[in-house]
């Protein structure tokens, strides 16, 4: 369903910041995937998601969503395919229209917008029920500005417009990680159903091991730019957060290693 | 007195108009937008020049309102697809459009005294004299205007104008060009802003390459005064309320002339008004902020 092949990405190249972000990445999702990636800062996790969702145009590898050739549509042609849901809670939603506009103008996600009234009652009744789902109350809210809930909520209301028209591909980035955790987990809880509900195809960037072990059928393990772990059913089913911790130093060992070799 | 009223009223509903377009980009899309100040004149200008020309008034409204929409689709390209700040760009528009508003009129100044306006054909309708037929239009007008607007900004299209002010990141993600909406806003807000000046031009009978002049500050005064005054938490109310907000100006400023305030400091007393009214939002917060702070000390020592 997903398609990234030998994906790269510098940043300011040329320069003294220059960062090679994504270093030949390949992944591959099939229908029904979700696929957790982790890693440290800077290790490519959200720069391979900015990179499918258009907002960075990569320098080098192709993009295809459900076969479809991704390269050189600009971010707000990509988003009929996409779902996103962001780290920062305020980013998905517009905080001084109302819950039902912000869910209507989702609704409308990949379609033309037009002289049409903006809301219409039949939605109003489906964004009801779909609300009631989250079980947070908001169906009683529904013309409250977005502005008056809290991030969780509003993190909640981003998933449901992020997943409304059932997109091909959902992308969330580190969307549990800017919550208390109680919250959080009732978040990750609720994306969890939606994929499994609608049987869509994931990539979640998280910072949360356990998290990443708990959820989805794949792990992906992201290190300087590179994909250096791509475990999938039982090999995923018997990670543990040490084994991980372990892969991980193990890693960041052979970092220092290459490093001092340069240096010596 | 009851001349001096009347005379504000009626500058205020024209002036309106102009309150609307502001409202547009400065609260909806949230840009200062300074096309503004040439767009003003080149409303007047346009139909001034019809005027002269021997045209309908009428005809030289809608096209001032067209010229309007050029002049915000001007400052749109500028800012979304050569990347120029959104301040800078309504800079460069408002000054090409100096030479723009000199050119269509020939000269600096354009009369229509003794000339068909709107208003002349308005009151021979209704059997009104000029000012009556200049508040009844003003009036029709400017309501007309906001149900338009409330409309338009109810519709899916006007709702992702409105998102976009917002959160533009969240508009990309639901697969809207923000480029487009941006574009879209300011072109309707200088429509506006260009008819409202075709208004002004034939209640004052002339046109004036310099009338322009400080029109964002009286826009903007007219916004907070009417937001401030008038608004309730809801869109048809705070579109009402700039209607409002542009007569109070208007009557403001027609009292502080009547006590004796001299006329040249008008654009002085206008921009200190402005200041003080978006002052006033951060010194209320400030003075929560203290007291917060106080309150917090004192549970401190209990």
């Amino acid at each position: 369903m997903l398609n990234v092949d030998h994906l790269s990405k510098t940043f300011n190249p040329g320069t003294v910041n220059e960062k090679l972000a994504l270093d030949d990445v390949c992944l591959h999702l099939a229908p029904g995937d979700f696929a957790t990636v982790i890693g440290g800062n800077g290790a490519g996790k959200s720069t391979l998601l900015n990179c499918v969702a258009g907002v960075y145009r990569q320098d080098q590898g192709s993009i295809r969503v459900n076969g479809m050739m991704l390269d050189r549509l600009p971010e707000y042609k990509r988003a009929r395919h996409l779902g996103r849901v962001f780290q920062d809670p305020l980013m998905g939603t517009a905080a001084d229209m109302e819950i039902e506009e912000n869910l209507a103008l989702a609704l409308r996600r990949g379609k033309r917008r037009t002289l049409a009234w903006g809301v219409t009652p039949q939605e109003r009744e489906r964004y009801h029920g779909m609300l009631k789902s989250l079980g947070l109350g908001l169906e009683d809210r529904m013309s409250q500005k977005v502005g008056l809930l809290s991030g969780g909520q509003r993190q909640a209301l981003t998933l449901l417009m992020a997943t409304i028209g059932t997109p091909k591909v959902l992308l969330l980035d580190e969307h549990a990680a800017a919550l208390d955790p109680k919250t959080a987990r009732k978040v990750m809880e609720l994306s969890n159903q939606f994929i499994k509900d609608m049987g869509l195809t994931c990539l979640m960037v998280t910072h949360n091991m356990r998290h990443a072990i708990q959820y989805g059928n794949r792990l992906i393990m992201m290190s300087q730019g590179r994909v250096i772990l791509d475990a999938a059913g039982e090999e995923k089913q018997k990670l543990t957060v040490e084994g991980l911790i372990q892969r991980f130093s193990q890693q960041r060992s052979d970092e220092v290693m290459n490093d001092r070799m340069l240096l010596g | 007195m009851e001349q001096v009223l009347l005379g504000a009223l009626s500058l205020g509903l024209l002036w309106s108009i102009m309150a609307l377009g502001v409202y547009i980009t400065y609260r909806i899309l949230n840009i200062a937008d300074l096309t503004v100040e040439g767009t003003l004149t080149l409303g007047a200008a346009v139909t001034a020049q019809m005027i002269y020309a021997g045209q309908s008034p009428f005809l030289g409204m809608m096209l001032s309102f067209g010229a309007g929409l050029l002049a915000g689709l001007a400052t749109g390209l500028l800012h979304t697809k050569l990347k120029i700040p959104a301040l800078l760009s309504g800079i460069l528009t408002m000054i090409a459009l100096y030479s723009i508003n000199l050119r269509v009129m020939g000269k600096a100044n354009l009369s229509l005294l003794r000339l068909g306006t709107a208003y002349t054909v308005i009151g021979e309708w209704l059997g009104l004299d000029k000012t009556w037929a200049v508040i009844a239009a003003g009036a029709v007008m400017s309501l007309a205007l906001v149900f338009i607007l409330y409309w338009f900004f109810g519709t899916e299209l006007g709702s992702a104008i409105r998102a976009t002010g917002n959160n533009p990141n969240m508009v990309r993600a639901q697969g809207i060009h923000t480029d487009t909406t941006v574009i879209l806003g300011l072109m309707v807000s200088n429509g506006l802003v260009a008819l409202s000046g075709s208004l002004i031009a034939q209640s004052q009978n002339y046109a004036d390459v310099q009338m322009g002049v400080g029109a964002i500050v009286i826009g903007l005064a007219s916004l907070i005064i009417g937001e401030v005054l008038f608004a309730r938490n809801n869109f048809l109310s705070r579109l009402l309320s700039m209607i409002l907000g542009a007569v109070s100006y208007r009557i403001i400023i027609a009292l502080v002339l009547r006590l004796g305030m001299p006329a040249d400091d008008l654009k002085l007393f206008t921009a200190l008004t402005v200041v003080v009214a978006l002052f006033l939002p951060r010194l209320k917060e400030m003075r929560d902020t203290a007291r917060h702070v106080t309150k917090g000390s004192h549970h401190a020592e209990r």
